[in-house]
């Protein structure tokens, strides 16, 4: 507000210098200082979302020039076995690992807020995994669930007397244990984020609520998660849509077959690489990225639903 | 907890010691098994081939000739070169084109304004998966791929950044930014020199993230590079985990390096992170 009453001022004032008011020469400034970044993002971003519209309706194979099809290749993914299943699968990954690292994550935030004794130590272990190389630990992970006596989980296992477990060598295993690899990634975020969210709630609520006799399950329910809701939104959001672009983990811990065993981890990401670079079919490749672009969006739009709603 | 019992009894507190104390020992417990398999790597990676079996985290006899073997290897001293110089260029991008951008956002005003920063946030709903191949035919046809250039050019500028920094831009006082002028500075001296200086804990935070974002990013790399000099990090760690197929004291060993830098920035930066994480979560 006060940018705009000052640049009314100095507009208004009869200073001129080479013939150029002073208002025209800001304008300059204006667009010397937007004239690079304007060509990047109409370069980089907009033309670039178009062009992957346009080649979704073409049958681009990087060998001879796209033709036009229009829906085709939308008609050949619904008709496509494969992509309902990779469909499946990122769903999967969403709709089961969103609650659990969610619910992990206010937990331990809950807790871990109350706690004074080595507190940035303890906040340290759990968000650490947050910055390493997806592309690395997803090696480690690997390792980790290998046969005995490689593996380290299926080790532990035998200590306690549990089978031996094949994770990611099975069908039925292989995505909860990449799964398992993601949480482990993304939750010391969520920590932060919900911690940033308690300390955000006002002390004066708690204090009315212990007076009035709340006991400390009722605070939780009546006071915390309300006001928390902005925060676990944004969770939402921000975890649904890293499960729906999960691709690094999957990537390269099933590189002998990615997607495997049998395209039973495979999530739509890793399907548009192989779709686009091991077969070059780009226009069809460009459609499934636009079906991506439409989930993604939906979701985004879901989120400010949700929060205007109850404002 | 005792709701029942009346606050000031000895019994009530205790009650919530024990508790106390329980929970830190919980959240303890949870906190080593979130940072064991970094220690497991670490500790892998300084065994030899035949130790890899024993689980022990301390190995019986520490060594440093898989880290002499992949170093002399070559390969990884490149692979680390190019994501250190990628990383850096794009960082540095980012910290003046983002900043350059928000300050023009958020202290200007002029026709077009709000034109040019929804269009800029709008970029937010365009996910990187349907650009790349856009990306991939455009840098076929200049002769981008395979090169630094190709590497590092979707990330030179992002919306992201853009809009923190035009968040804490709209924080400067105008004041100061009007004296400025009076003492004859040029607009760009005067972000240059008067209003960046202001925002160095967005600065931070902003080249923080892009910099791990860059060291840790695989998708695009992944795509625009073919030739094995040309890896990034993380790309280059998978191709060679391949190739070393079972050799998992090696593979830990690349794992390590490149986890290493991201580790060392953490330890120096602990704090402008954890605040950069609140402050770009909240804001964002």
């Amino acid at each position: 507000m006060a940018a705009i009453e000052q640049q009314g001022a100095a507009s208004g004032r009869p200073n001129r210098e080479g013939g150029l008011s002073m208002r025209t020469r800001r304008l300059i400034w204006v667009w010397s200082f937007l004239a690079v970044p304007i060509l990047f993002y109409v370069i980089i971003r907009f033309y670039p979302t178009f062009q992957a519209f346009y080649l979704s309706l073409t049958n681009w194979d990087l060998v001879r020039p796209p033709k036009l099809v229009w829906f085709a290749n939308y008609i050949k993914l619904y008709k496509d076995p494969q992509f309902w299943k990779v469909f499946k699968n990122t769903f999967l990954y969403l709709i089961v690992g969103t609650p659990i690292s969610l619910l992990l994550a206010f937990t331990i935030a809950y807790f871990l807020d109350r706690v004074r004794f080595m507190h940035n130590f303890i906040r340290a272990l759990y968000f650490l995994p947050f910055l390493t190389t997806a592309a690395a630990m997803a090696w480690v992970w690997r390792w980790f669930y290998q046969p005995p006596p490689i593996g380290i989980i299926n080790d532990v296992l035998a200590m306690v007397g549990i089978p031996q477990q094949p994770f990611i060598r099975s069908t039925g295993q292989a995505l909860y244990s990449i799964m398992v690899t993601s949480i482990w990634a993304g939750l010391g975020f969520q920590i932060i984020i919900f911690m940033a969210g308690l300390r955000a709630i006002p002390n004066t609520f708690y204090e009315a609520a212990r007076i009035d006799g709340l006991g400390e399950w009722a605070i939780l329910r009546k006071i915390t998660l309300p006001l928390l809701k902005p925060t676990t939104v944004f969770l939402v959001v921000f975890s649904s849509i890293g499960f729906l672009r999960i691709f690094d983990q999957v990537y390269n811990m099933t590189t002998n077959d990615p997607g495997g065993p049998l395209g039973s981890t495979k999530p739509l990401v890793l399907m548009i690489y192989q779709t686009a670079f091991n077969s070059y079919a780009m226009g069809y490749a460009a459609a499934q990225t636009v079906v991506l672009f439409t989930i993604l969006l939906i979701v985004s739009l879901l989120q400010l639903w949700i929060l205007r709603e109850k404002k | 907890m005792s709701d029942a019992a009346p606050v000031s009894s000895p019994l009530y507190k205790a009650n919530i010691r024990s508790g106390r104390i329980i929970i830190w020992t919980l959240l303890f417990i949870g906190g080593i098994m979130m940072i064991s398999p970094l220690a497991f790597m670490f500790a892998t990676s300084f065994k030899t081939a035949d130790q890899v079996y024993d689980l022990r985290l301390i190995p019986a006899a520490p060594t440093l000739s898989n880290y002499i073997a992949v170093l002399a290897d070559g390969r990884f001293m490149r692979w680390f070169f190019n994501s250190m110089l990628v990383a850096t260029i794009v960082t540095v991008s980012n910290c003046f084109f983002d900043s350059l951008v928000g300050y023009t956002l958020a202290k200007f005003d002029f026709r077009g304004r709000q034109f040019v920063f929804i269009a800029i946030l709008s970029t937010l709903m365009i996910p990187t998966e349907m650009l790349v191949i856009p990306w991939y035919l455009m840098s076929s046809q200049l002769g981008w791929l395979d090169s630094y250039w190709g590497i590092m050019f979707p990330g030179m500028m992002t919306a992201f950044g853009t809009f923190l920094m035009k968040q804490f831009f709209e924080g400067v006082p105008n004041d100061f930014l009007e004296a400025a002028r009076v003492d004859g500075l040029n607009e760009f001296q005067i972000w240059w020199k008067v209003a960046m200086p202001l925002v160095t804990p967005a600065l931070s935070a902003l080249a923080i993230f892009t910099f791990l974002g860059n060291w840790t990013a695989f998708f695009w790399p992944l795509i625009v590079t073919t030739s094995k000099e040309l890896y990034t990090l993380p790309v280059g760690l998978s191709s060679f985990a391949v190739e070393q197929q079972i050799q998992w004291e090696m593979i830990m060993t690349g794992a390590a390096i490149a986890t290493i830098p991201t580790l060392i920035v953490f330890i120096v930066l602990q704090r402008y992170i954890v605040r950069g994480v609140m402050l770009a979560g909240l804001k964002g």
